[in-house]
């Protein structure tokens, strides 16, 4: 997470498996760890791009192999993702392209390749090896069904036609081969799921922490409680900081936390705190074993420690301006910025992937960087994401992302967060070091069509087999 | 944080010659580095221990059954050993190293794990290079006590036919058979791995680290910035430029560099101004890491010793008593250096040349990883200015 900035060619991650197999979950996931260590990238869904082209789809016999019209569409789609690789490696700053696609046969892995070599990209490849049906089942049933192909159907109509459509691939599929055709490749294979893996030629330290995190992923579901600890004696006084113990209603919480646990009832449950007593008190109400991480502690606020935010802006005016004009890069003199919580978070985060249950007693500044990596949150939200006292919020990972929710246990508590402030000017940034590590949220996808030339010709109406298209370039104009 | 709760045992498969003993060791410095008791169990030196004097590779033959008994019997004497380590004597995790290569002798250890609670983990390496191979020959087993009184070609060619000795019988990790196995197969000293059921963030932790290392010659050469103004005054910590002698140091450090003629030498500094201006004077690009800042002394920073005593005299009085563990307030300890410079290792350990301008304490830490040397003496190596240590790896070291 802070390694330095290293001029490293951008590189293209290609993703390679049959459908269903969890390439657009690890696209994703992968996307938002690698943009949260400060390296900025984005996910190519050629699927989208087929779904811009093609406005209604109609069933799998759109990707039948004998389909030469849908062949067409489908490498004119995969053309067009790749001009956009291109622009985002090239002319917008990004360091790493995920190219989400089948990419199932040597031949479209070969074109990528030439690609890549043109433009002076390294290439990883991710392959997704599945043969459990039940996974597949689910998978299928987490996030196709729900899929803009199939709004018009129902769950059964829908189903059969993804197995079909999976079945279109199967007898093309060429697996990466990393003993003899691709032994030159840099590639991982993830088998059933991250039982086992097959690494081969990893190139640089990008690649390796792209490994690292692949294995310290998983599919099993669970949920993450994250919470502060119950109301401490400084917060009743405003004071920021320091290491103060529970108040009373701060007890009263830790108890109402002892209750909401066991009503979840958890298979389970790993408690985590930070090495302050204020979070160790609340996880001593719960009568479970809990372990002290210190890379939980709250935020060092230096030398504005215990005191409280009019006590700053008497004695340190200028430090209190400063943090307002940006709360994310700010450093508190002899403490620390939001930054410097990511960077010491990084193994927290790692280990909660790795993880099934546990439940985090920590801090506002410390929850809201756990939650902004969890939500996708760029850096300069997350100072104020909303944590509040004696909340619990619960997050579960769905499809693609992570479902939270709040649940307040009732208990008051004084309130501790402050808006950001609108008379805060942004100007040029005066904070930002060298070789600093921001956090980035994914970016959207790129969801204009670019295959422009293309829609003229495309029929937009019935099933794609029944109309003769007329002359469709293989070649993308620029190109 | 407690990053396993039951010990593991780290069990070694491969034929001689394929950097089991290397991986061990280097495997083990870097766990007791990162804080996890670990301690490696040498099987072939319990058989040297035993059989005071090794004639010939006949030992090894198959048939001879006095041989095979002996070497069981070592074998069981070594998992006594890691039975005490990891049950008595608070250690982590154990290192196996032996060869291991058949699937009956890797059922015992399995057993004997499961009796006793610890989890298993096997890496084996794999290599079929015959260059690679050689190479391992003349640089570790020539020099072993086996062959003291043998000339080279001897030792060669006996060792060659002790390597036959383990083929015939040779089971390799099978993806059907060993399934339920946790291991990670090494295949041409990391061209590519195999990695199966890594099952908790200790394993995960081998797999980066085994992912990370290479044998490619290569050496890193650390220092210290140039003499600061503030070292002139003595006082500690600061963001001083250097001193004139500091700037002298600069462009001989140059000179250095240049006659040492280093093909692709990455150079990396912290961000303090002093290891900057120093790398500046080499006209070459350098990358600077955040996390090689010298320790940060707190309370104490830009003060002199002599002032600390008098200020903070019970300050200074803990920190002699326990320089390792003692973390000035508001600031750190060598043991928050160590964390923090973990990143730094494993890049070093990726790289190739690379000339590393630091400080004392920084440079103190990343001494005694390379060096092996225990938390206790850590804080009191040697690091004077404007002197270049030099590390190249050989053999085990």
């Amino acid at each position: 997470a802070c390694g330095p900035q290293l001029t490293n060619s951008p590189t293209v991650i290609v993703m390679v498996g049959l459908p269903a197999r969890g390439k657009t979950y690890i696209s994703k996931k992968l996307t938002r760890y690698l943009n949260w260590i400060g390296v900025p990238t984005k996910v190519f869904n050629v699927g989208e791009y087929r779904r811009e082209a093609v406005k209604h789809y109609s069933s799998y016999d759109f990707f039948r192999p004998d389909n030469e019209e849908a062949m067409k569409v489908r490498r004119q789609c995969a053309l067009a993702a790749l001009r956009d690789v291109k622009l985002y490696l090239t002319e917008e700053a990004g360091q790493i392209a995920v190219f989400d696609a089948t990419n199932t046969t040597r031949e479209r892995r070969g074109m990528i390749l030439n690609f890549a070599k043109e433009n002076g990209f390294k290439v990883f490849f991710i392959e997704s090896v599945c043969n459990d049906p039940t996974v597949v089942a689910t998978n299928v049933m987490e996030v196709k069904l729900s899929s803009p192909d199939y709004r018009d159907c129902n769950s059964t109509d829908a189903m059969e036609d993804f197995m079909k459509r999976i079945n279109c691939y199967q007898a093309s599929y060429q697996p990466l081969d990393p003993d003899n055709y691709d032994r030159e490749l840099s590639l991982i294979k993830v088998i059933d799921v991250g039982r086992r893996f097959l690494v081969n030629r990893v190139q640089d330290h990008i690649q390796s922490r792209i490994v690292y995190y692949l294995m310290n992923i998983h599919v099993q579901p669970r949920t993450i409680y994250l919470c502060r600890h119950g109301e401490s004696e400084f917060n009743l006084k405003g004071k920021i900081g320091g290491d103060s113990g529970l108040s009373n209603r701060g007890k009263k919480f830790a108890l109402a936390l002892n209750k909401f646990v066991e009503e979840q009832n958890l298979k389970d449950l790993k408690v985590w705190t930070s090495q302050l007593k204020r979070t160790i008190q609340t996880a001593e109400a719960l009568q479970l074993s809990y372990e002290q991480w210190k890379a939980l502690n709250e935020i060092d606020a230096g030398v504005c420690e215990e005191m409280t935010y009019e006590e700053i802006r008497e004695q340190h005016p200028e430090e209190f301006a400063l943090r307002d004009q940006d709360k994310y890069y700010y450093r508190y003199p002899s403490g620390e910025s939001y930054q410097d919580l990511v960077q010491r978070l990084e193994p927290v985060i790692m280990e909660l992937e790795r993880q099934e249950n546990v439940l985090v007693i920590c801090h506002q500044a410390v929850m809201r960087c756990l939650l902004a990596y969890f939500l996708d949150k760029s850096a300069d939200e997350m100072p104020y994401l909303k944590c509040p006292l004696h909340t619990v919020l619960k997050l579960t990972p769905v499809a693609y992302g992570c479902r939270v929710e709040s649940i307040s246990l009732n208990i008051e508590a004084v309130n501790t967060h402050r808006e950001r402030p609108d008379e805060a000017k942004k100007g040029p940034n005066p904070l930002m070091r060298r070789n600093s590590v921001t956090p980035l949220a994914s970016p959207e996808p790129t969801k204009k069509p670019r295959i422009n030339s293309f829609e003229e010709h495309v029929a937009v109406s019935s099933a794609l087999p029944g109309c003769v298209p007329q002359e469709v370039p293989t070649q993308l104009p620029g190109q | 944080v407690c990053m396993t709760n039951c010990p593991t045992l780290i069990v070694m498969v491969g034929l001689p010659a394929r950097g089991k003993t290397y991986i061990s060791k280097k495997l083990t410095r870097y766990l007791n580095w990162i804080g996890v008791p670990t301690k490696e169990f040498n099987v072939g030196q319990y058989r040297r221990d035993l059989v005071k004097k090794y004639k010939s590779f006949e030992f090894f033959l198959p048939d001879n059954e006095e041989g095979l008994k002996i070497r069981k019997q070592c074998a069981l004497a070594a998992l006594n050993d890691v039975r005490q380590y990891l049950s008595e004597e608070n250690g982590h995790v154990a290192v196996f190293d032996a060869t291991n290569t058949t699937r009956e002798r890797r059922e015992t250890i399995y057993k004997f794990c499961e009796e006793n609670g610890y989890k298993t983990f096997f890496v084996e390496s794999v290599c079929v290079d015959p260059e690679v191979i050689a190479a391992n020959i003349v640089q570790v087993k020539l020099g072993s006590p086996d062959y003291v009184d043998c000339s080279n070609d001897e030792a060669t060619e006996d060792f060659m036919k002790r390597i036959e000795c383990y083929k015939n019988s040779y089971e390799t990790l099978d993806e059907t058979l060993d399934k339920d196995l946790s291991y990670i197969k090494i295949m041409d000293v990391g061209r590519s791995y195999l990695v199966n059921r890594v099952m908790d963030h200790i394993q995960s932790r081998i797999v980066y680290y085994l992912m990370n290392i290479h044998v490619t010659p290569r050496s890193i050469y650390l220092c210290r910035h140039g003499e600061s103004e503030l070292n002139l005054k003595g006082r500690i910590g600061g963001d001083p430029g250097l001193s004139v002698r500091g700037k002298e140091f600069a462009k001989s450090l140059a000179q250095f560099i240049n006659e040492q003629n280093i093909k692709d030498l990455k150079v990396w500094t912290s961000q303090m101004k002093r290891t900057i201006q120093t790398a500046e004077a080499l006209g070459v690009p350098y990358e600077q890491w955040k996390v090689l800042n010298e320790i940060d002394a707190g309370v104490c920073e830009e003060m002199t010793y002599e002032e600390i005593q008098e200020n903070y005299p019970l300050e200074f009085a803990l920190r002699d008593q326990d320089k390792y563990r003692y973390r000035y307030p508001k600031g750190e300890s060598y043991e928050d250096l160590v964390q923090r410079l973990e990143p730094v290792i494993m890049e070093l350990e990726r790289q190739e040349n690379v000339l590393v301008i630091c400080h004392q304490a920084v440079m103190r830490c990343l001494l005694a990883y390379f060096l092996d040397k225990p938390a206790e003496q850590l804080p009191y190596l040697k690091c004077p200015l404007h002197t270049v240590l030099k590390l190249t790896p050989v053999a085990y070291g």
